[in-house]
């Protein structure tokens, strides 16, 4: 009896921009229509600007004692823009992990927001009514299964929504990566898996955090489409990304992208990534840059020039200006915010007692304890 | 009013409240066509279906993950984690998640869920089928914990816990699931989490335990001389306890012991104590006295009755506070 093959699966790998900034004409197409117009580039490209220019700025101020922790997003811009660019503003809902700012950002969130969580304020995740996502999420790959969760509901209630999520290449060897697309497989729940392959998760490069081939290959054990992408490659993410949304939305359930990207920067402010990368790899990811890429591409359509770099740097410069004066103007929180969101009010009671006498020691509080002297003192 | 064990009340609450709430769903292993390896779910998906009743894949995180996702969405999920000893691979997403988010997003998150699981030992069950790991969940701010004895409780705190908006570990004691009936009202009543329980009025000591432990404990009563006044306080809502009601009733007594499954070390017996000496001190006639479950790993269930508290410690730690 021959031997048969039970199942075969290909991974394909898009780029529509290549390095040089020369776009396949053909390819960026979606229903005869070019995948983005000439001034949704040009307002993308600008909107990178301003991301990166925060970003770097957000540097110095940890630097300078400013803020605490951050983590750079650098060299991600396409990914996390393209992405949030093809999420539909509120009515699509985004599971970040905490390397898509500029995702958050397209999406709605006010930029001082990001800046507030790493000042260690709470209210940085005080997502405002109305914007679609969940705030920074910390533990590696756990959103995931939230993102699961939410589409589940969407689908529940028969709502035209899509939830997308994003997580590192470090994730996929977390359990929840795959408890989430397990679950989202089985039940057909409308999320996209957006994996950032940046190629580090801190000082662990890619290839060790898996045998596999690709990252995108694991979604086939899920049963759901996937697709690899540049993740550089604005063109291609924006169109991988619509096709998934819309897929799911159309209830054609769940999809996985795999964006190959790089971090530019360190893990974060508290990293030094020279101790354990080459500088040689740094150097050649610098020259694939999404940022530099775009520019080549509207330069080359005459969509761009010096001129209008220099006034959209000035701009970005302004506007980071004023997101670090919005983050670094607010209030210190009161001391009652650490008690009062603990649970729905009213609180109970010994939170509540914590609260009005910020001691957790009782002496002197509580009448029935008076004891001997409070009692003679009362006689 | 009909007459239900535990698990017949925890289904009836479970039934009323996705009549009433469309925003309810049931998710967890086995809780659809099975029932639930107890039958507290059981028929639940035939009347409402497989979108709510819902058999998931066998994963106690993504169980818990996605009925975090399903609560930040407007619903009010009820996963299922099978046996309190597979809430291991839950508790990250538990503590480090349903717990922080309205905190961590000042209120602009939050996640009302209920995860129901059965819990403690006594059944004959195989390994980390018998735990009682109730402090465990109480020691994180953010979640509430409860632990109903009684059928009648069960409902009432049932239908509290899915209406709170808040996240809730509803902990099932397994071994009185089916062990008595009681009436229990048709109509929709809920007992207020926090609110203890007097079980038994009494004035030489007071008695503090909650779950399974309620019955070894009114056993005890039953083998004390005439005499002997026991105050029971059934505690049914771990955090946040009633302190009000143990530490009235110590102050009329001058004497506590408390009971329960989970090891004594760091148990929540621990803060009962605690409690008592802060706000009953000089009322106090003897040391208060824990009858917990030994400082070991729970034994397979051969020897499981040697270790659990039974009516015998009870009656012995009893005894001994009033000869103090």
């Amino acid at each position: 009896m021959p031997i048969k093959t039970v199942y075969s699966a290909k991974i394909e790998h898009l780029q529509l921009l290549d390095e040089n900034g020369v776009l396949d004409e053909r390819l960026a197409v979606v229903g005869g229509k070019p995948v983005l117009t000439d001034e949704e580039v040009v307002h993308l490209y600008e909107f990178m600007i301003q991301c990166r220019t925060l970003d770097e700025t957000a540097f110095k101020l940890q630097r300078s004692g400013r803020m605490g922790t951050y983590p750079q997003n650098k060299g991600q811009e396409a990914a996390a823009i393209g992405s949030g660019f093809a999420a539909k503003k509120g009515q699509d809902f985004l599971v970040p992990c905490y390397r898509e700012n500029a995702a958050l950002f397209m999406h709605g969130l006010p930029m001082h927001y990001i800046l507030l969580h790493w000042m260690g304020d709470e209210r940085g995740n005080q997502i405002p009514e109305g914007v679609c996502m969940t705030p920074l999420s910390i533990p590696i790959g756990t959103q995931m299964l939230h993102a699961t969760g939410i589409a589940w509901a969407f689908k529940i209630r028969k709502e035209p929504r899509v939830a997308i999520t994003y997580f590192g290449d470090g994730a996929t060897s977390e359990g929840d990566f795959h408890e989430a697309m397990n679950f989202a497989g089985t039940f057909q729940a409308p999320v996209v898996f957006f994996c950032q392959n940046n190629h580090w998760a801190i000082s662990v490069p890619r290839e060790t955090q898996t045998a596999s081939e690709t990252i995108a290959q694991k979604a086939i054990a899920y049963g759901m489409p996937t697709v690899q992408v540049d993740g550089n490659d604005l063109f291609a993410v924006v169109k991988a990304t619509r096709d998934a949304i819309e897929r799911a939305r159309a209830g054609g359930g769940p999809s996985f992208i795999e964006a190959v990207t790089y971090r530019l920067a360190d893990h974060t402010t508290a990293d030094d990534a020279r101790r354990y990368r080459e500088s040689a790899e740094l150097e050649m990811w610098v020259g694939r840059d999404p940022l530099i890429r775009l520019r080549k591409y509207l330069e080359k359509k005459d969509l761009w020039n010096e001129k209008l770099q220099a006034a959209a740097e000035e701009k970005a410069r302004a506007m980071t200006a004023e997101v670090i004066k919005a983050a670094e103007g607010i209030e210190k929180p009161a001391v009652d915010d650490i008690f009062n969101y603990t649970f729905a009010q009213p609180l109970p009671a010994e939170i509540e007692k914590q609260r009005q006498t910020l001691r957790t020691s009782s002496l002197g509080q509580d009448p029935q304890q008076a004891g001997l002297q409070g009692e003679a003192q009362h006689a | 009013m009909p007459s239900l064990t535990l698990v017949q009340s925890i289904n009836l609450a479970l039934q009323q409240e996705m009549e009433r709430d469309e925003r309810v769903v049931i998710l967890g292993e086995d809780v659809g066509l099975n029932g639930g390896v107890f039958r507290v779910t059981e028929g639940l998906q035939k009347r409402f279906g497989p979108e709510r009743v819902v058999d998931t894949p066998l994963a106690e995180s993504g169980i818990m993950g996605t009925a975090i996702g399903l609560a930040m969405a407007g619903m009010r999920p009820i996963p299922e984690i099978q046996f309190e000893g597979f809430l291991g691979p839950a508790y990250d997403q538990l503590v480090n998640h349903a717990a922080r988010y309205r905190t961590r997003t000042r209120g602009a998150v939050t996640i009302p869920l209920t995860v129901r699981v059965p819990v403690g030992g006594g059944i004959h069950a195989p390994e980390l089928h018998s735990d009682s790991p109730e402090a465990i969940y109480a020691h994180h701010p953010g979640l509430k914990v409860v632990m109903p004895a009684t059928p009648y409780d069960a409902k009432g705190l049932l239908l509290s816990a899915i209406r709170d908006p808040d996240p809730v570990v509803f902990f099932e004691p397994k071994r009185v699931y089916r062990s008595f009936r009681e009436e229990v009202p048709e109509d929709d009543y809920t007992i207020p989490i926090g609110e203890a329980k007097v079980v038994n009025e009494g004035t030489d000591v007071t008695v503090v335990t909650w779950g399974a432990t309620v019955f070894e404990c009114l056993a005890a009563m039953d083998k004390l001389p005439e005499d002997v006044s026991v105050e029971l306080i059934d505690l049914r809502s771990i955090y946040p306890f009633d302190l009000d009601a143990v530490v009235n009733s110590v102050q009329k007594t001058g004497r506590c012991v408390v009971v329960h499954e989970a090891p004594k070390t760091a148990g929540f017996g621990a803060e009962i104590a605690a409690s008592i000496q802060e706000h009953g001190f000089l009322h106090l006639k003897a040391p208060v006295q824990r009858v917990a479950g030994f400082d070991t790993v729970m034994p397979y269930y051969k020897l499981e009755l040697d270790y659990l508290p039974d009516a015998k410690r009870v009656g012995e730690a009893v005894q001994q506070v009033l000869a103090y």
